[in-house]
Parts: C-alpha cells; structure tokens; sequence
C-alpha cells in the first residue's frame, strides 16, 4: 500500500486564508488542488510536506475563464475539463481543446487544475507547453501583494517555478490578437501517457496573409517547456508554406534538448519535435486563415 | 482530525489521519469494499467513485478533501434492490470476466449517461479511456454501456 507520510491537513476557504497559512508554514507546507501530480509523489515518499493546506473550496474565487477584449483569463483552479468544455475558450484558442483532449483521461481531467499543471512544472506537461505558446503571464499572490511573472521566467527548472514559499499561483493570463490560429499535438505510447513530445503552435496572419508572429512551444524536449524565439523570427513576414514550416522544424530539432529515455531516443525526439512544429504550423494558419482564431 | 461527509446519501462522520485516502476510507473504515483498490496510481480506475456529482479516482484523493461533500460508491448505484441499467448493461452482455474493473467501469458509465444519454461508441470508449480491464473484455464494456443506453433510457433516473 502506498502512503504519503504523516502530516497536518488544513483547508483554506479564501485565498487571503491560504496565502496566510502559507506565509505561517513556509516551505514545510503545500497547496494541494488536484493532487494528481503532489499526492503520487508524496506516496512514493518523493515529496513530503508537514502540512497540506486544501485550496479545492477556492474553485469560487479560482475556477474561472473569462474571455475579455485583449486577453483571456483563466482562474488557476479551473479544472482540465472546464478548459476542454469551454466553447468560448476554444474559439479564441482552439490550442487548448486540442491539448485537453490528450491530457490524462477524463476522469483525472475531473480534478487537475490549471495552476497545479503549471505550478508541478513538469517537462513533459502539455499546460505548459501551451501556456508557453500562448506568451502567457502567471499572476502569483503572495503576504506583499501581487506580482506576474512571464512563462519565460515561471519555470526555474524541472519542478521548480517562481512560486516562492508563502506565495500562490492566482490565475494566467493570455494575450489575444487579431487574426490569430493555434494548435497542439502530441506523440504519446499509449492513451493518457505522458508525451513522448508534443508541440503548440500559435501564428498571427497580417491582411495581406503573410505571418505577422509565430511560437511554437515544445514539450519533453529539455528541462522545462521550451518556447524557441528563433522560429518566431524566422518566420515573421513569410508567406505560410509548407517550405517555410519545415524551416521552422529544422530549426525546433536543433533548440531543443531531449534525453534518450524509456519513451524513445533523443534522435527519435528531435524528429518528432520537427515534424509536430511543421504539423501544428499548419493546422494554426488554417484555423487563422478561417478565422477560427 | 474528523471528517464528515455524505456517502450514498447517508452522512458519516469518522476520526482518521490526515493522509488516508479515500479509497481506504471506504474499505476500510465504511467497509464498503464495492469500490476496488487496484494500481494506487491513478491509471488503472478501478476505484473511481463520485465526488460531488464527477467521477474521481479514490486512490488519488484524501478522505479529507471529500469533508463536507457527497460521495457514490458502486453501492449507491441500486435503488430499492433494482439494479441501475448499467449494472442491467454488464449482466445482459457480459460487461466482466473477473470483475476488478467492474466498479470503476459502472460508475463512470452511470456518470456518462446522466450526462450524454445517447452516447456513440467512440464517445464510450473515451469515457473509459482512463480505466484498465486486465481481462482485455472492452468490447463487451461497451456493449453493456450501449445496452444501458438503448434498453434503458426511460428509466435513467439516478
């Protein structure tokens, strides 16, 4: 039987209360929302806490997407499904419905979080990726008051993130712009499984159809997801082809830092991030060129 | 510390530790062995019972965190000694061969119906994407959830 070790459990019903309850434990205690990713670790004893302060009753104040002129919202306790339900959502980013669809299984997709997803800053974590795509900002409350910190600067490392100690992941913003598609897709082993790699891409359309921005996110490729500025510049101002994206691989295969492991070789993943790069470019300027978003 | 919380509509209150998990709580301490205790890594399923209304995998949740909520089990599924249509389902087209899925599979299909009461094939075997039956027997999962579907609609009322 597999068991974490003792410890306290305390519920936060705001989220003043769990910033306090943070600030009192400090790096004896944690948030748990899903408990997806912390209470496996917890019982393979990879991970112990003397206190666990539960932030689920927080779903009121946290669990939320609000699509507004220039941005999209989204509470850091709004579960896997609320973001793969949401029409609205898919309709400006339609990356995420893709993303959700092979994140986990439907059942586990009940429970996990947004901010739990990004706040476990796992490499292979497909939120992540997208959030990395998307240019998103973390919005992180903490005793002093609120900061937001970029994706770039959120993942400090495998599992580690800018959250410091007494502080909590609050919500995620997403910038929105004219003429925009985006995409997701992911090699998996089997049905749930982590990624193998998987990839994000959002592209931008100017009026005449050229490129105005793209990102490409990648995920299972290095130590945290990977966001690469150079496919960003190369492909700025190109007319969306099928030569110009498999530059954008070419240029993915060579940024990114996979290992060899148990899901497949490092040649076997670069291949993969080349060619799930040229697959969701071009699934992310069919969608914009349709005004799918 | 104690908890609270409704289980199948009847409230219990029980002293336990912090980190027994919900599976356990209902084994164990409500000995309410209907729902099964399998892989305690949230891959296998068959411990999935109902928090709040949504299927949940009971290994992977504390006993805690279910405090002030309503939990189903596997035993809420019958009303009154009538079987649940899905439970109907597994008898009429042999849904299980060694049972261990079968908890999990029944209340996660239970869960899709009251949701989708018409569902597709594919849209089944997504549904249960996130359960294993060792004995490999989806075909007839399927079909048992189909027959619940068809054979049953009428009576979906739980």
């Amino acid at each position: 039987m597999q068991v974490p070790a003792p410890f306290e459990y305390a519920r936060a019903t705001t989220v003043d209360e769990a910033v306090a309850l943070m600030g009192r434990f400090g790096d004896t205690a944690r948030l748990i929302a899903g408990g997806h990713s912390l209470l496996p670790m917890m019982k393979l004893r990879l991970a112990n806490f003397d206190y666990l302060i539960d932030i689920n009753d927080l779903h009121g104040e946290l669990g939320f997407i609000a699509v507004e002129p220039g941005v999209v919202r989204i509470g850091a306790l709004t579960r896997h499904r609320e973001l793969l339900d949401s029409a609205e959502l898919a309709g400006v980013f339609p990356i995420f419905r893709d993303a959700e669809r092979v994140i986990a299984d439907p059942v586990v997709r009940n429970r996990g979080t947004l901010g739990g997803s990004l706040c476990q800053a796992d490499p292979s974590e497909d939120l992540s990726a997208v959030c990395t795509t998307l240019d998103a900002s973390c919005v992180i409350r903490g005793p002093l008051g609120t900061r937001t910190v970029s994706m770039a600067d959120f993942h400090r490392g495998p599992y580690e993130t800018a959250v410091a100690d007494g502080e909590i992941l609050t919500e995620v913003r997403f910038p929105v712009r004219d003429r925009g598609g985006s995409a997701y897709s992911k090699v998996e082993r089997r049905a749930g499984d982590w990624a193998v790699v998987s990839a994000g891409s959002a592209v931008w359309l100017d009026d005449g159809g050229r490129i105005a921005d793209a990102r490409v996110g990648l995920a299972a490729v290095g130590p945290n997801t990977t966001g690469i500025p150079e496919i960003s510049a190369t492909l700025r101002g190109e007319e969306p082809s099928d030569e110009v994206f498999a530059r954008a691989g070419e240029i993915a295969a060579r940024s990114c830092e996979p290992a060899t492991d148990q899901r497949g070789s490092a040649e076997y993943k670069r291949h993969l991030a080349a060619e799930l790069t040229v697959r969701t470019l071009r699934t992310a300027v069919a969608r914009a060129a349709r005004g799918e978003a | 510390m104690q908890v609270t919380m409704i289980v199948n509509g009847d409230e219990v209150t029980r002293e336990i530790e912090g980190r027994l998990l919900l599976v356990h709580f209902l084994r164990d301490v409500l000995a309410l062995t209907g729902t099964h205790w399998g892989c305690d890594t949230s891959n296998c399923g068959t411990c999935v019972v109902w928090l709040d209304g949504e299927p949940v995998k009971s290994c992977t949740v504390l006993a805690a965190m279910a405090g002030g909520h309503e939990v189903r089990t596997v035993e809420g599924l019958a009303v009154d000694g009538k079987l649940d249509p899905v439970q109907e389902g597994f008898i009429q087209c042999h849904g299980l061969q060694c049972g261990f899925c079968t908890p999990g599979m029944l209340m996660t299909a239970r869960a899709l119906l009251d949701r989708n009461p018409d569902p597709s094939e594919g849209e089944i075997r997504e549904a249960i994407s996130g359960q294993i039956c060792r004995c490999t027997g989806y075909a007839t999962i399927v079909r048992s959830i189909r027959w619940a579907a068809v054979n049953a609609a009428s009576e979906v009322t739980s």
